[in-house]
C-alpha cells in the first residue's frame, strides 16, 4: 500500500475540515460554553492554515502571526468566560436561546 | 512515507476529537475532548516544522486556556442542561445545513485553486530560510519587523485581563 505524500492541500483540506466542525458547534449547540469551544477549533483551523503556508513558502510570517491569532484567542477566552460567568450569576442559565434580554 | 503515516493519523485523531467536542453532552468530557485536540493539533505543527508554534500551542492553549475554561464550567453547576430545550430541531437542522454550504464553499475554492498552477508569486516569494533553529527565526521576525503589532497584542492581553476581573468581580 502506497501513500500519497502529504501536499500542502493535504493540510487545507484538514484545517477546512475542522474549521466546519466548529461551525456546526457554533450553530447547532446551545450551550454557550461548547459555543466558545467551537470556536477555539475554528482559530485552530486558521493556525494549521498558516503554518502549512509558511512551511511551504520557506518563511516564518506565517508562525508570527499564528503566534499573534492564539493570544488573541487567549484575550477572548478570558472575557468571554468572564462574560458568561456575570450572565450565569443574574440569569442562573446558559442556554443561547435565554440571552435575547439585547435583542431588538 | 512516514510523514504520511504520522500525518494520516493525526488528521484523523483531530476529526475524531474535534466531533466529540461538539457532540459530547457531558461538558467537563467536551472539555478534555478539546485539550486532546490541541495536543494532536501541536503535533501536526511539528510536522511543519514549527516547533515554537507547537510548545506555544501546548503552554497556552491545552494549559492556560482549557483551565479557564474547566474552571468556568466548575463555577457554574449547571441543574438542567441547556441542550434539552424544545423546538431546537428545526433550527439545528438549519444549522447543519449553514455548515454544510461553509464546507462546500471552502472545498470549492480549494479544487478550483488546485486547478490552476502555482502562481509566479509564490514561487518567487520564497527565499532561502537562513540557517537558524525555528524559535531563533521567529523570535528575530517578531522583535524587529512585527515589533508594533507584538507590542499591540500585549496592550491587548492586558486589556483583555482588566476587563475579564471587572466582568467576573463579584458586585458589579
Amino acid at each position: 500500500m502506497t501513500l500519497t505524500p502529504v501536499t500542502p492541500y493535504h493540510y487545507l483540506v484538514l484545517s477546512a475540515a475542522l474549521f466546519s466542525i466548529g461551525v456546526v458547534g457554533v450553530m447547532v449547540r446551545r450551550n454557550i460554553i461548547i459555543i466558545l469551544m467551537s470556536i477555539e477549533l475554528m482559530l485552530n483551523a486558521v493556525n494549521i492554515n498558516l503554518a502549512a503556508f509558511s512551511y511551504q513558502l520557506h518563511n516564518a510570517v506565517g508562525q508570527v502571526f499564528a503566534i499573534f491569532i492564539i493570544a488573541v484567542a487567549a484575550a477572548e477566552a478570558a472575557v468571554g468566560l468572564g462574560i458568561i460567568l456575570a450572565f450565569f450569576r443574574n440569569k442562573e442559565t446558559l442556554n443561547v436561546d435565554d440571552m435575547n434580554t439585547m435583542r431588538w | 512515507m512516514l510523514e504520511s503515516i504520522v500525518f494520516y493519523t493525526l488528521a484523523a485523531l483531530i476529526i475524531g476529537f474535534g466531533v466529540l467536542v461538539v457532540t459530547t453532552r457531558n461538558t467537563v468530557h467536551c472539555v478534555l475532548f478539546l485539550v486532546a485536540n490541541f495536543l494532536c493539533v501541536a503535533m501536526v505543527y511539528v510536522l511543519l516544522a514549527a516547533e515554537f508554534l507547537a510548545i506555544i500551542q501546548i503552554l497556552v492553549y491545552a494549559g492556560g486556556i482549557v483551565v479557564l475554561y474547566l474552571f468556568v464550567v466548575m463555577l457554574v453547576n449547571l441543574q438542567r442542561p441547556p441542550d434539552a430545550s424544545s423546538g431546537r430541531r428545526r433550527q439545528s437542522s438549519a444549522g447543519f445545513a449553514l455548515a454544510a454550504v461553509m464546507l462546500a464553499e471552502i472545498s470549492a475554492i480549494l479544487v478550483f485553486s488546485a486547478a490552476r498552477p502555482a502562481s509566479a508569486a509564490a514561487s518567487v516569494a520564497a527565499p532561502t530560510q537562513p540557517a537558524m533553529g525555528n524559535t531563533q527565526v521567529v523570535g528575530m521576525m517578531l522583535y524587529s519587523d512585527y515589533l508594533v503589532p507584538f507590542e499591540v497584542a500585549s496592550m491587548l492581553l492586558l486589556v483583555a485581563m482588566v476587563g475579564a476581573i471587572i466582568l467576573a468581580r463579584k458586585e458589579a
